[in-house]
């Protein structure tokens, strides 16, 4: 689905927990996830961890989309 | 003479452990064969004998690689066999990644000969393939009964150190090394029985398959991500509750588009998803940890980003052919567009 999108003109992100697939499907800008059935989010912290902890992938996933990329680029969160 | 040793990988699932809630089980070995090696077994006859099964959790293996690696290579160093084989997978995705990394592991570490099995768009396949002997399969464990033989035949030849032939005499996915064999029609006959099938629009299999480069250049990057418009979509099978349009859990027939104006919270009265592939739990409690409209919302209420798109595109990703989520995404992608969406984050499980 990542590369129709792309393929379509619009920049895409994709946030997924098994980078290794990403890159294999073809993917350009990647950022890694938490865990395979919450990806955005982690049920072990309180609620108010939990969405500061989605909010920084998520500006990961906007910077991503701000930057030019060459190839495929796994953008770590920070 | 005695026989070849096996140490056989297989997940929670065909371990008879559980589906998707136990797959966070961590790596255990058991003695002899357990679930599908009770088959291998009676295709090795007196050849071949499973000795011990590693059983991993598919989530566990991926979430943990380095230390899963490290207890399944320990567990396969203790019982010192003469192969291992893992799976087969068919077209379970994250199984498909963990037998193709463990077999690799193992292969590097303890210099033995590793089979594994799987259906050819189990992303584990094209990840692997040019590396290890991957049998193909059918796309679900319906394929078993046709699987084993074929792993049986081909572990044995390579403990016996035998001449391997090619990819399509013993049925493992080509790994891009040519192995010369004698046809048994010659060329000319071969190239026009193709041409008289291709005539009579009759499935015909080419000699000379041309290589699949599908990559897609990188578009360039948003300008100013404070004025786009930025839609969300996802694999993760969000759906309001009662998934009104009835996706299916798996092998997905369609996608849903669904309007979120005025929704700033996904909550688990009023969103669910339809996944079968993952422990639901969790993005059933709060659907946002997959798909992330909460924290989109504060982004566009602070001016982070222009505009959260107010409809969001999702199927299932489990098991769904590379084909139906290629029609799904050149639809929604044009209608994207349509729309002036800029950019899309795509989340997946």
């Amino acid at each position: 689905m990542v590369k129709e999108i792309e393929r379509a003109g619009i920049p895409v992100v994709h946030v997924c927990t098994v980078t290794p697939i990403s890159m294999t499907v073809g993917a350009n800008r990647i950022v890694p996830a938490i865990a395979i059935p919450h990806p955005l989010g982690n049920p072990s912290l309180t609620p108010a961890d939990e969405k500061q902890l989605r909010r920084k992938i998520l500006t990961t996933a906007l910077d991503a989309l701000s930057t030019e990329v060459d190839g495929q680029t796994i953008f770590e969160v920070k | 003479m005695s026989k070849i040793k096996v140490v056989h990988y297989i997940n929670q699932f065909f371990a008879g452990i559980g589906g998707e809630e136990f797959a966070d089980h961590k790596p255990e070995i058991r003695d002899g064969a357990v679930g599908p090696g009770m088959a291998l077994t009676g295709a090795f006859g007196d050849k071949a004998e499973i000795i011990k099964t590693v059983v991993c959790g598919d989530s566990y293996f991926n979430e943990n690689l380095a230390d899963a690696k490290k207890a399944i290579i320990d567990m396969v160093r203790s019982a010192n066999p003469d192969i291992f084989i893992a799976g087969p997978a068919f077209n379970a995705g994250r199984y498909g990644v963990a037998c193709g990394t463990i077999c690799e592991a193992v292969k590097q570490e303890l210099n033995i000969p590793v089979i594994t099995g799987m259906f050819v768009e189990n992303p584990g396949a094209e990840m692997f393939r040019d590396k290890l002997y991957i049998i193909a399969t059918k796309d679900s464990a319906a394929g078993m009964r046709d699987a084993v033989p074929a792993v049986a035949a081909l572990a044995i030849k390579l403990v016996n150190k035998e001449p391997v032939g090619a990819s399509i005499e013993e049925g493992y996915l080509p790994n891009n090394t040519r192995v010369n064999f004698f046809e048994k029609e010659r060329g000319s006959k071969r190239a026009v029985d193709m041409l008289l099938k291709k005539m009579a629009g009759k499935p015909f299999v080419t000699e000379y398959p041309m290589p699949d480069f599908d990559r897609v250049e990188p578009n360039h990057a948003v300008k100013d991500i404070k004025s786009a418009t930025i839609a969300i979509v996802t694999s993760g099978g969000i759906v309001p509750k009662g998934n009104p349009d009835r996706i299916e859990s798996s092998s997905a027939s369609k996608y849903g588009e669904y309007d979120i104006t005025g929704v700033n919270d996904l909550t688990d009265a009023t969103y669910e998803t339809a996944h079968g592939g993952y422990d639901p739990v969790y993005a059933n409690a709060d659907a946002d940890r997959v798909l992330p409209v909460d924290v989109m919302r504060d982004f566009e209420r602070e001016g982070i980003i222009g505009k959260l798109h107010n409809k969001f595109y999702t199927t299932v990703g489990n098991g769904t052919s590379t084909k139906s989520s290629k029609q799904f995404a050149t639809e929604y992608a044009q209608k994207l567009k349509n729309d002036n969406v800029q950019a899309v984050i795509l989340t997946s499980t």
